[in-house]
Order: C-alpha cells, then structure tokens, then sequence
C-alpha cells in the first residue's frame, strides 16, 4: 500500500510539481496517472521510490516513510519498487542477461556484485523472468540488437527480477507504436493480474488508460483533479482535465523533469 | 553590391588580426633576438651534418636493438600502470559518479596540476628524486599517462547515458555498484582504445626520456650526438622512426576494431 499525506514538491526554481497531495493507492491496483506534459505526473512517480525528494509531507510504501529512511533502509525500500520508464534505461551494450540480473543488485554487498558472484537461483529468476516476457532466445543477445518494444520486455523482466511487489511504469509506451503499446500493457496487465503486483502508470494515452486499468487518476497543476474508475471518466471529466485551459497550461508547464 | 553586403563586410576587422598576429610575431622574434640570416650563414654545417647522417653506421644496429626493445617495455609498463590509476579517479572527477562538487572539484584541481607538468620536467624530477634508470622512465610514462587518460575518461563518463544510472539507482544499488554496473560497461571500450593512444604517445615521448637520465634508446641518442658520431644517430633515428610507425599502425588497426 502507497499513502501519500499532504505532499509537495517545490523545484529550486519556484515550479510547484505536486501541490498538498492525499492519496492512498491499495496492493494489487492498476492505477494510470493521466494529464498534460509537466502536470506533475512524474514527479508523482518518482517521489515514490524518492528519485525526487519531495518538500512537504510523507510518503509511506507498506507502512514505511520513504521521506524519512535513511540511506540503508531506502536501498531497502528500493528493492521492492520497480522502475520501467520510456527510455528503457538498459545498457546498451550489455546483454540482456546482464541487464536483467542487475534487477538484483540492491540484494548483494558491493564486492559480491562486483565479482559477479550471483546466486544459481539468481540466474534461474532471470531465465524465468526473461520466459515469462517471451524473450527467452535473447538471454545472451546485446541489448541494442533489440526493438523497442523488446528493450521494454526486458527492463519489465527487470523489476520481476527483482520481485518487486510494486511497479512504477513512467510513460513505458510513450516511444512505441500502438500496437507494441498495447502488447507492452497487457503484459504489465498480466502481471498485475497473475502475480498480484501494483502497477502505476503515467500515460498520454486516455484510450489505453480505459481499457487496461482499475482505477484512473488525472493530475492538473501538481494537483489530483480526478480520481476514478474508468467508466467514472466520462467526456465531462476529459474537458476538466484537457479542455478549455490546455494552452495557458501548455505556457505555465515546466519541462518533464 | 556594395562591399558591406557581402560576406567579406568584415573586412577591416579581419584585416586588423592579421596585423595584431604579425606584430605579435614580430614582437616575439625581435625579443628572443631570432635571426633568420643565422640560418642561412650556417648552410654549410647544415650540409655537413645531412651528409653525415645520409651514411647511416648499419653496423651499428645490433647495440640499439636492446635499448630500444627496453623503451617500448617501459612504454607499456609505464602506460599500463598510469591507465589502471587513471580509471579510479577518473570516475570520482565526475559528478555524474560522486554527485557531490567539491569532491569532483578537489579531484580534477589534481588532476589538472598534474597535467599542467611538462614530460621532460617531470623525467628531470623524478630522475634526481629517484637516479638514473629505466624505472624513473616507468614512473615518469604512467604519471604522463595517468594526467591525459584520466582526463579523457571523465570526459567519456559525462557523455554517457544516464538511464541505465537511475535504473540502477531504483533497484537499490549503491555508488560503487552504479559505477561498475550502469557506467562501466558503456565506457569500457573507449577506455581500451584511449589505451592504446596513450601507448602511441608515449612510444614517440619515451625515446627522448633518456636525454635526461631516464633509459632507453634516449641514452644512445644523446651520447652519439655528443660523440658527434652522426652515423650512428642517423641508425638510431631511423630504427625510433620504424618502431614508431609500427606501433602506430598496429595501435590505430586495434582501437578501429574496437570503436
């Protein structure tokens, strides 16, 4: 369970990310964050796994503050948080073997990790891992022989690896084309559902945000102005969230940080 | 069309750099008392002395074969040891590893000083700290070598994709995890092919090391000359030219593969 209470993120620079946020996301949701670019759907994300630290207030994942960890417990709390973003993040020119283990490393004392000393049952989630996304054949292919869309698979096997319960997905089809988009969704849907894991998704896409979550979550302005089932998200509650203020908030909104 | 309209409207700006270059030229030879005519007058010792080296003392070439074997031993060496000191604090020269300033900034004030060392000044150093020999000439190629690939790392290490950090960074790995994880292998090839130039470079720099006391082929160099016995310089020049551009071209075929 995520529980944000009265959370703001002010940049250096004056721009306010998220403005005196409530929010209680429970295990085992489908949640998609939609809204304009620099609403403050990222930072909402990352202040999560505390990529960005935020200014005010307190985040607890399971019961526990990540604002307030120090640094042991936050590498912890990382553990169980997955990260999949639109850029894939692997390094190109390891193999997806590599990429996929690295999903363990918040497991393993520095010297370990850095021998390369990972467990047979490491390997055997990797290989299960890589299964389960159907990209078993490239185990040892580098990563920038694949597609976009199997870069993806793999930086999804990565939080599998890494038997994370929680899944953060920061606009994971926003370089695909539609019809990879969809195959990357359900199979963040099949992991949702099979495996029980909670997956949060920023997404542009309202059609997608429909059809594969349980609950829809709009931001405007570092604010939540929506917060629904998808059937609850109707043409009248687009216009709120898009309509009429789309280009004052085009010339107000900060670069996605 | 008016001059103006062209692209030579600068013309007078341009004309007056030409201008400040030659006095700066002028300035700087009539200061250091340079004299052409000197050239000129001496052409008959110049034409001595090519004579000289034009009949090279073939003979000779067996007592080079050694001090010359012993410079490219110490280039390696010399080159290996500064390399494998350069990595380590290369990466601490970045924010992009230490994500903290003032350590990046003490670091590369280091490295920078340490650059700034003259090769030859440091030979001259380290040969009256240390004395004469092939590991003052060791010692003097790595500390070269360490400043320039140093330098060349960080610079790598800050154009580098930065995703696969923050991938790393949300899993829960560590600083030292990050760098040898997320940064290393993007990074690892250019390492090996600035490897091979720094050994280039110091191949070419090591064979003047022995001027000052630091061993190998420089040695030979220096006391022929001294001996003014020019055939055999002529035979120890043309030997550093072959090893030279041997090195060169099995280095440049290496770091083509590589890149």
């Amino acid at each position: 369970m995520i529980s944000f209470e009265h959370v703001s993120k002010t940049y250096p620079n004056g721009v306010k990310g998220l403005a005196d946020i409530n929010l209680t996301i429970g295990d085992g949701e489908f949640v998609s964050i939609i809204g304009l670019s620099g609403a403050g759907k990222s930072t909402l994300l990352r202040s999560i796994n505390r990529l960005i630290d935020i200014t005010e207030g307190e985040i607890l994942v399971n019961g526990v503050s990540v604002t307030k960890a120090g640094k042991k417990q936050l590498r912890e709390i990382r553990r169980h948080i997955g990260m999949i973003s639109q850029s894939f993040n692997l390094v190109k020119r390891s193999t997806v073997q590599k990429n996929v283990l690295s999903g363990r490393l918040g497991y393993y004392s520095t010297w370990k990790s850095l021998l390369g000393l990972f467990t047979k049952e490491d390997y055997e989630r990797t290989r299960e891992a890589l299964e389960n996304v159907g990209l078993l054949d490239k185990l040892h292919s580098r990563s920038d022989e694949l597609s976009g869309g199997q870069q993806q698979r793999v930086s999804i096997a990565r939080t599998l690896v890494q038997q994370a319960d929680l899944i953060l997905a920061d606009e994971p089809v926003a370089s695909l084309d539609p019809i990879t988009s969809r195959k990357i969704l359900s199979d963040l849907q099949k992991i949702n559902q099979t495996m029980g894991k909670t997956v949060l998704v920023n997404i542009h896409s309202v059609e997608l945000a429909k059809a594969f979550s349980t609950r829809i979550i709009a931001m405007k302005s570092g604010a939540i102005v929506f917060d629904g089932t998808p059937e609850e998200l109707t043409g009248e509650a687009l216009k709120a969230i898009y309509g009429k203020n789309i280009l004052e908030e085009e010339e107000e909104a900060p670069d996605e940080a | 069309m008016k001059l103006k309209d062209t692209i030579h409207f600068n013309w007078y700006k341009n004309l007056f750099v030409v201008f400040l270059l030659l006095v700066c030229a002028g300035g700087s030879a009539a200061l250091t008392g340079a004299d052409f005519s000197e050239v000129f007058e001496n052409a008959g010792q110049i034409g001595i002395f090519m004579g000289r080296l034009a009949h090279p003392d073939f003979s000779y070439i067996p007592d080079i074969l050694n001090p010359m074997l012993k410079t490219l031993q110490m280039s390696v060496v010399g080159t290996v040891l500064g390399v494998l000191f350069a990595i380590p604090f290369a990466f601490l020269a970045t924010t992009v590893v230490t994500r903290n300033r003032v350590v990046t900034g003490v670091i590369r004030f280091l490295l920078d000083v340490i650059r700034t060392i003259p090769n030859l000044l440091l030979a001259a150093l380290l040969v009256a700290v240390i004395g004469i020999g092939e590991a003052t000439g060791v010692l003097t190629i790595a500390v070269f070598t360490f400043g320039m690939v140093s330098q060349l790392i960080y610079e790598a290490i800050e154009t580098i994709d930065e995703g696969p950090i923050e991938a790393a960074e949300s899993v829960g790995a560590n600083k030292v995890q990050i760098a040898a994880w997320s940064i290393a292998p993007q990074i690892l090839a250019q390492i090996a092919s600035y490897t091979f130039y720094a050994l280039e470079v110091n191949v070419r720099a090591s064979t003047v090391l022995g001027y000052v006391g630091a061993g190998g082929i420089g040695v030979m160099l220096n006391s022929s000359l001294a001996l003014l016995k020019y055939e055999r310089v002529s035979v120890i020049i043309l030997t550093i030219l072959i090893v030279v551009a041997i090195v060169d071209a099995l280095s440049e075929m290496i770091r083509r593969r590589l890149a």
